[in-house]
C-alpha cells in the first residue's frame, strides 16, 4: 500500500493522487485515440455505440449514482436530444452549434420538469419520470412538423470546417469526434465532483436532513443534477441519433430507460467508471449471445434464435444477479479485488460488508 | 346517451386498472417497497387462467379454473418474495425497483415460451352476452368486473382494518425494526403480502382477459396502474380503485372528445398534475409523526 505525502491542499482534491493514476488515464485515451488504426470498421463501429452508451450512462450517473434519485424515463432525455440536434441541422444549423444545444434543450427541459419531480422522493420521482417518458414518446408523434412524426427523422451526416464525419463514410472521424465529446464530458464531470456543486450532490444523496443541516439547499441541487444530467443525456441522445441516422420514436423505447438503469447499477452506482464498465458489458453481451448462438448452431444444432426475447431473459437475469450479490457492481468487484490484492494477507472478508437498514415508512414524517 | 355507454365502459375499464393498482398499493403498504412487476404478474395470471380453462389446453370448468389459476400466482408471489425479494432486504428501495423490473422481463419472456406471442383469448362463460337498459348496453363481462372489483376491494379494506395479518403488515411497513420487537414475523408477513397481491393480480387478469384478446405485452398496462395509484395516493386501497376508475373513464372520453394523441397521455396528465398540486394523492396517507 502505498502513502501519499501532502504538502498542499490542492493535493486533497486532486482528480489523481499521483502521477502513476494520471498516467494510467493518459494511457487510456491514447489507445483509444489510435484504436480505428487497431481494429476493423465493424468493432469500431461498436467502439462508437459503446461511447456513446457510456455518455448516456454518465447522465444516468450524476442522478442515481451521486444524488441518489431514481429515473425510469431518461430515454425522453435521450430523444428530446436527438431530435433538436436533427431538427436543428435539417434547418441548416451547423453540428457545431446544434449539438450543444441539442444538450442545452433536453437539460433546460430536464430542470424544468425537476423543479416539481424534486419534491417527490424516491419511488414518487420514478413513476413521474416514467410518465414523462410516454408524455414526451406521444408528443412526439403529435409534433409531425417537426420530428416527422411515425415515419422518422434523416440525422444529416456532420461536417466541421470542410472536414466530413458522417457515419458510414468516414467512421473514424466519427469515432474520433465521440471520443472528444466523451473525454470531454468526463473531464468535467470528475471536476464537478471536486466541486463544492458535486459535494452537495453527494450530501444529498448521503443524507437529506444532514445536507439541510450544512446549509444546502436541496431542492436547488436536486433540480440542477437533474438538469445536469438531462443535458448530458441529451448529447449522447444527439450522437445516438447520428450514429443511427435515420430514427423515429421507437428508438427511443422504454427498454432504452431501462438499458440505461442497468448500465449505471452494473457497472457501478457512484463510480464514473461504473458508468464505462456497464456501457461495456451492455454493448458486448448481445454480440457474445449472437456468436455463441452462431456457434451453437453450426456445432449442435440447437437453434436458440428460434426462441424469441431470449437477449432480454439474459440481460435480466444478469441484472438479478448483480442486484442481490454485488451491489456495488462491476466496478465495486474491482475495488475489493483490488484492495484484496493490496492488503494480501490482511484483507477480511467483513470488511466490505453491507450495513443492513431497517426501513420505516414514508408516509409518516 | 353516448357519453354514458362511454362512461360505462370507463368504469369497467378502469376497475381492471384499480385492481393492478391494488396489487401494488397491497405490497407499498406492508412492505413500504414497489413492484414493478405488478403489470407481469396480471399477465402471467391471466396466462395461467387461460392455460387452465381454455380447451385446447387443461379445459378446466371456469370458476375452478380461475381459482387454482389464482392459488398457482399465489404461489408465484410467496415465491418472489421467499427467494429473490428477502434477498435485498435491508437494501434501499431503488434496488427494488430495478430488481421487480428485471422480474417483470423474466415473466414476460416466460409466458411469451409457454402461451407464444401470438393473442388468445380467454374462454369465459359471460362473453357476448350483454344487458339493454334503453339505449344503453352493458356487457356481462362489464357487469362482473364492477362487482368483483367493488367486493374485492371492501374484501382488503376490511382486511388491513381488521385482521391480524393486515394489522401487522402494516405496522411492519411503518417501522420495522418496531415491529421486530413486538413479535410481528416481518420476513414472513412480507412474503403472504406478496401472494396476496399475486391472487389480486390473476383476478385483475382475469377481468382483463374477459374484455378481449391477451398477448405477453399487456403487461404494460402496470404504467397506467401507476399512474391510478398516485392519483389516489399511494398507500389508500380505495385511492388506488378510484384511481383507476377515473382513469379508465378519462381515457375512452378524451378519445371521443378531443384531439388525436391527448387521450394516450391523459392518464399521465393527470398524474403529474395530481403530483404537482397533491404530491400525496388525493387521498393522502402522510401523517404528521406525533412526538
Amino acid at each position: 500500500m502505498k502513502v501519499i505525502f501532502k504538502t498542499s491542499y490542492d493535493n486533497d482534491i486532486d482528480l489523481h493522487e499521483d502521477w502513476w493514476a494520471r498516467g494510467k488515464i493518459i494511457a487510456l485515451v491514447a489507445v483509444m485515440a489510435v484504436l480505428p488504426f487497431l481494429v476493423g470498421e465493424y468493432y469500431l463501429a461498436e467502439a462508437t455505440n459503446t461511447l456513446i452508451w457510456s455518455l448516456a450512462g454518465m447522465g444516468l450517473m450524476v442522478l442515481v449514482g451521486h444524488t441518489g434519485q431514481a429515473s425510469l424515463g431518461h430515454a425522453a432525455f435521450m430523444a428530446i436530444g436527438a431530435y433538436t440536434d436533427a431538427a436543428l441541422m435539417n434547418i441548416g444549423v451547423p453540428w457545431v452549434v446544434a449539438f450543444p444545444l441539442a444538450g442545452l434543450a433536453a437539460g433546460l427541459f430536464g430542470a424544468l420538469v425537476a423543479i416539481p419531480a424534486v419534491r417527490m422522493s424516491g419511488i414518487y420521482l420514478a413513476i413521474a419520470t416514467l410518465a414523462l417518458f410516454v408524455i414526451v414518446e406521444e408528443m412526439i408523434i403529435i409534433l409531425e412538423p417537426i420530428t416527422g412524426g411515425v415515419g422518422g427523422i434523416f440525422a444529416p451526416s456532420i461536417t466541421i470546417a470542410g472536414v466530413d464525419f458522417d457515419r458510414y463514410a468516414s467512421l473514424n472521424n466519427f469515432y474520433w469526434l465521440c471520443l472528444g465529446c466523451v473525454v470531454l464530458v468526463t473531464w468535467l464531470y470528475a471536476n464537478l465532483l471536486r466541486s463544492p456543486t458535486g459535494r452537495s450532490f453527494l450530501a444529498v444523496r448521503d443524507s437529506e436532513v444532514s445536507a439541510r443541516a450544512l446549509g444546502i439547499n436541496v431542492t436547488r441541487t436536486r433540480a440542477l443534477a437533474f438538469g445536469l444530467s438531462c443535458a448530458m443525456t441529451g448529447l449522447a441522445g444527439a450522437l445516438m441519433g447520428h450514429y443511427i441516422s435515420f430514427f423515429n420514436y421507437e428508438l427511443f423505447s422504454v427498454f432504452i430507460s431501462i438499458n440505461l438503469l442497468l448500465v449505471v447499477t452494473i457497472g457501478g452506482l457512484g463510480f464514473i467508471q461504473g458508468a464505462f464498465f456497464g456501457a461495456i458489458l451492455i454493448t458486448a453481451v448481445p454480440q457474445l449471445i449472437a456468436i455463441l448462438r452462431d456457434g451453437l448452431n453450426s456445432t449442435t444444432g440447437i437453434d436458440l434464435g428460434s426462441i424469441p426475447g431470449l437477449d432480454t431473459l439474459i440481460f435480466s437475469a444478469i441484472l438479478v444477479g448483480f442486484i442481490i450479490y454485488e451491489p456495488a457492481g462491476l466496478y465495486g468487484r474491482w475495488l475489493k479485488l483490488r484492495v484484496w490484492f493490496q492488503l494480501f494477507p490482511l484483507a477480511r472478508r467483513d470488511m466490505f460488508r453491507r450495513q443492513k437498514t431497517y426501513l420505516k415508512t414514508e408516509r409518516m414524517r | 346517451m353516448e357519453l354514458i355507454q362511454l362512461i360505462i365502459g370507463g368504469v369497467a375499464t378502469g376497475c381492471v386498472y384499480g385492481l393492478v393498482a391494488l396489487g401494488f398499493v397491497l405490497i407499498y403498504k406492508a412492505t413500504e417497497g414497489v413492484n414493478f412487476a405488478q403489470g407481469d404478474m396480471m399477465m402471467l395470471g391471466a396466462f395461467v387462467a387461460l392455460g387452465l380453462v381454455n380447451a385446447d389446453y387443461w379445459a378446466l370448468p371456469f370458476i375452478p379454473g380461475v381459482i387454482l389459476a389464482a392459488a398457482i400466482m399465489g404461489g408465484v408471489g410467496y415465491g418472489v418474495d421467499r427467494f429473490v425479494v428477502r434477498q435485498i432486504f435491508g437494501q434501499p428501495q431503488f434496488a427494488l425497483v430495478i430488481l421487480t423490473i428485471a422480474m417483470g422481463f423474466v415473466f414476460r419472456f416466460a409466458a411469451g415460451a409457454i402461451w407464444g406471442f401470438t393473442p388468445l383469448v380467454l374462454e369465459t362463460p359471460f362473453a357476448g352476452k350483454s344487458l339493454h337498459f334503453g339505449g344503453v348496453i352493458i356487457g356481462y363481462e362489464d357487469l362482473v368486473t364492477i362487482i368483483v372489483t367493488g367486493l374485492l376491494t371492501l374484501g382488503l379494506w376490511l382486511f388491513f382494518q381488521y385482521t391480524r395479518i393486515g394489522l401487522a403488515a402494516q405496522a411492519a411497513s411503518q417501522n420495522q425494526m418496531a415491529a421486530y420487537i413486538v413479535g410481528v414475523p416481518v420476513r414472513r408477513i412480507n412474503s403472504t403480502i406478496w401472494a396476496l397481491s399475486g391472487v389480486v393480480s390473476t383476478i385483475a387478469g382475469v377481468l382483463y382477459a374477459s374484455k378481449g384478446a391477451i398477448d405477453p405485452n399487456i403487461g404494460l398496462l402496470g404504467i397506467k396502474a401507476f399512474a391510478a395509484a398516485v392519483i389516489g395516493g399511494f398507500g389508500s386501497l380505495p385511492g388506488a380503485l378510484l384511481g383507476g376508475i377515473l382513469i379508465g373513464v378519462v381515457e375512452p372520453v378524451a378519445a371521443r372528445y378531443l384531439p388525436g394523441g391527448i387521450s394516450q397521455m391523459s392518464p399521465y396528465i393527470i398524474m403529474l398534475a395530481v403530483l404537482v398540486t397533491r404530491p400525496n394523492g388525493l387521498f393522502a396517507q402522510i401523517y404528521a409523526k406525533k412526538v
